[in-house]
């Protein structure tokens, strides 16, 4: 595995972690921490999408 | 002598031998942290009810930390792709920040230490608990003499119980103040140690090992940013390929902290 393909693992994991946190920070009464989370979230996907356009023509091996 | 594939893949494994070498050091470090963590699981569940604590650890620094975890991925990655690229002095600047990032991610993990260390709870001979931070002394305090005086700025305690959920609406409410104990009133005393309880002792070893690790694929990084780059003159590719093992190293540190992050701090 390549560091390509663990690094799409890793921007998975994030993106999880990230709405995770959001839904404990809800869960905890936090808006703006739950908010940020989210968004934190959403730029994680939007840089995994631009990520692997910058690196389609690199082996996921 | 000249080492074999260690630019060409291996024709029966399909990579080159550094990459497997890592994958196989990878694979014993997953049982190394997952025995950890299972150790983690196993303590928690056999804890006495309402004695885990709860609150213990600084959300907002744990999640700075997060951050420049994150971010030192993404600096290793576009350092590798850099190389790929041939542009050397992109890789210098990727790799640059990426021992900033983990170099202040050390920082403020020392910080939480040394706040834990400075947090201090006393067991008082009149059945209450006294805890707090460390603020001073007496030159004569001697706790087996029962001499002198010990201040701390915290709370006063009926029960130990109060001290273990610090996100309970009573521990947000409760005034903390500069308390000075005499040693004659103290039954026994100690900081938030590893020894403290359970969880600080599973707290420092797993955050320990994983800031040892961090601690070593910085010094991996920094050789390969500094002296370790005179390769790349000589030997390109292979030099492209030591960065991507090293980057799978980083990888799999910053991995292990989205799940120990979420793990210690939020639950």
């Amino acid at each position: 595995m390549s560091l390509k393909a663990f690094h799409l693992i890793f921007v998975t994991l994030l993106t999880a972690l990230s709405f995770g946190c959001a839904a404990w920070a809800f869960q905890s009464g936090s808006l703006l921490w739950g908010a940020a989370a989210v968004l934190t979230g959403i730029f994680v996907m939007v840089y995994g999408v631009y990520f692997l356009r910058k690196l389609k023509h690199v082996s996921y091996l | 002598m000249e080492i074999p594939y260690t630019v060409q893949n291996r024709p029966d494994t399909g990579i080159y031998n550094a990459k497997l070498g890592i994958w196989l050091f990878l694979a014993s470090e997953v049982m190394l942290f997952g025995g950890l963590f299972s150790a983690y699981v196993l303590l928690r569940v056999g804890a006495d009810q309402g004695m885990w604590p709860h609150g213990w650890l600084n959300v907002t620094l744990g999640t700075v930390n997060t951050l420049l975890l994150a971010l030192s991925a993404i600096t290793t990655l576009l350092a590798w792709a850099a190389c790929k690229v041939r542009d050397f002095g992109k890789f210098k600047l990727f790799h640059g920040c990426t021992i900033l990032l983990a170099l202040t991610f050390l920082g403020i993990k020392s910080y939480e230490y040394h706040d834990k260390l400075a947090h201090y709870e006393i067991a008082l001979t009149n059945g209450k608990f006294a805890d707090g931070h460390f603020v001073e002394q007496s030159k004569d305090f001697d706790l087996l003499k029962k001499t002198g005086t010990f201040t701390l700025h915290g709370h006063i305690v009926e029960d130990r119980r109060e001290l273990m959920d610090l996100r309970s609406p009573e521990a947000q409410a409760a005034k903390h103040e500069e308390i000075t104990i005499a040693a004659a009133d103290i039954k026994k005393m100690g900081n938030y140690g590893p020894r403290h309880n359970t969880f600080t002792a599973i707290y420092f070893t797993l955050t320990g090992l994983h800031a040892l690790h961090i601690l070593g694929g910085t010094l991996v990084i920094f050789y390969f940013w500094g002296p370790g780059s005179r390769m790349w003159k000589t030997d390109p590719e292979r030099f492209t390929n030591r960065i991507e093992v090293s980057g799978l190293f980083w990888h799999f540190v910053d991995l292990v902290w989205i799940f120990l992050f979420p793990v210690l701090y939020l639950t």
